[in-house]
């Protein structure tokens, strides 16, 4: 829980060089779907290594414009920095003009992540809707990379529409995995969907898991989130197993300026990934 | 071989309904198959049956001149297709067409109509389960009509 003395641990040093950018140049631009890209990017001068644990975010600065807090979607196991985004406000909406060779300025990683190393041993139901599966992808990245070390994986992915389904290509090399169950809804569709169509909660009760022995990690619109989080409880997974990465909005970045409050947190620094059990009361409040 | 009780038994929807009410259920059972694309039923048409989907999956629709036919939502193995049978006119609301090759437990939804006014304390078994089903697809429809996923930002 943030405090007066939390907010004092860190060092001028550490908070000069957490509010300082680095340099990416943009290597490559992919449209995901109509609103919604990633960027692939690497570090200009070769001396900033950045290592992430699956579910931090960076601030991703575009000169001149503003800065805005994106997790980070890409493999950790790779040099190459991946960002997806929805192009929504003032700063998205120029990063989806810039093109290759373009620069942005980076500050992170930040942030707790995705309990991968607890799954460890467990089965792990990741539950995705919209662009929430970009925070998730890294978690799914390291589950595959150690596959043997978990149980059954199942991913569970809703989105609005068919045209709104991210990673396309990948979910059907995902899909076509014997060790990985991949289920995609969307809400909308015409004739010409074979797929389901429906909530993405409605694929938890159904889903072949043992909520005994099960970590669940969410990522969503915070609605899906809670009722996502409602129906793995029915199904018997404990409240302290299923983890939800929280949206608010960040600046700092290191839980100084007070922005992304969040009740007793601050979900720069406490979160964006928070134990459901912990949060689960304010996620019902109206005002906090 | 499974007999068509034991698989009404260990469904969730018929799970620990009395012996009696169970083979009853059991007499009004059959076995269904239905192709892609073919119709389980249509909107308007008299509803006599409800489904138990063992395999495949089911979409409801409804059709739009100007859009063809919307998907609602689709069922799959272990849902269970149709309630107008209980509820007076007794109509189809949607069009219910198979998506892929489904196999399906029809059940005689005219017969438990009838036993049901004959033996109240079936009809209020039977209506609780349906009421669970039918509050299960409120909550999902609610949060589709909320559009959830445009949010996030």
């Amino acid at each position: 829980m943030a405090s007066a003395v939390d907010l004092h641990v860190k060092s001028p040093d550490d908070i000069v060089s957490s509010m300082s950018p680095h340099l990416y140049g943009i290597q490559r631009v992919r449209k995901e779907t109509e609103d919604t890209f990633t960027l692939e990017l690497q570090e200009k001068s070769g001396r900033h290594k950045l290592s992430f644990a699956p579910g931090q975010f960076n601030m991703v600065y575009v000169f001149g414009v503003g800065e805005v807090p994106i997790s980070i979607s890409g493999d950790p196991a790779s040099p190459v920095l991946v960002h997806t985004t929805r192009a929504v406000g003032t700063v998205t909406r120029v990063m989806s003009k810039l093109r290759r060779g373009d620069m942005l300025g980076i500050r992170g990683p930040f942030g707790t992540a995705w309990p991968v190393a607890e799954a460890r041993g467990h089965d792990v139901v990741i539950v995705a809707g919209g662009i929430g599966l970009a925070p998730l992808r890294p978690s799914l990245y390291e589950v595959l990379s150690h596959r043997e070390d978990f149980g059954k994986v199942v991913l569970l992915y809703g989105t609005r529409t068919p045209s709104d389904i991210l990673f396309r290509e990948e979910l059907e090399q995902w899909r076509a995995r014997f060790d990985l169950e991949v289920h995609v809804t969307v809400d909308r569709a015409d004739s010409g969907w074979r797929g389901n169509v429906g909530v993405v909660t409605t694929l938890i009760h159904k889903a072949p898991f043992d909520p005994q022995r099960t970590v669940a990690m969410v990522c969503g619109p915070e609605v899906m989130m809670r009722f996502a989080a409602l129906e793995l409880v029915k199904r018997g997974v404990s409240a302290g197993a299923i983890s939800l990465s929280m949206e608010r909005n960040m600046k700092c970045g290191i839980g100084l300026c007070g922005h992304c409050q969040f009740g007793p947190f601050f979900v720069c620094k406490d979160g964006p990934v928070f134990r459901y059990s912990r949060i689960k009361d304010l996620l019902t409040k109206w005002e906090i | 071989m499974e007999t068509l009780e034991r698989i009404l038994a260990e469904h969730q929807f018929f799970k620990d309904l009395a012996e009696p009410y169970l083979q009853l259920a059991t007499g009004c059972a059959s076995n269904i198959r239905f192709e892609p694309d073919q119709f389980i039923f249509r909107e308007g048409e008299e509803a006599d049956q409800f489904y138990l989907i063992r395999q495949g999956r089911v979409a409801l629709q409804i059709f739009a001149p100007d859009r063809g036919a919307i998907t609602i939502e689709t069922l799959t193995e272990g849902d269970i297709l149709g309630w107008s049978w209980l509820i007076p006119p007794y109509n189809w609301h949607f069009d219910a067409r198979a998506l892929e090759v489904t196999r399906a437990i029809a059940l005689d939804g005219k017969c438990l109509r009838r036993k049901c006014e004959e033996d109240h304390n079936l009809g209020y078994e039977l209506l609780k389960r349906f009421a669970h089903i039918i509050e299960q697809r409120l909550e999902s429809t609610r949060l589709q009509i909320l559009d959830i996923y445009g949010v996030r930002s």
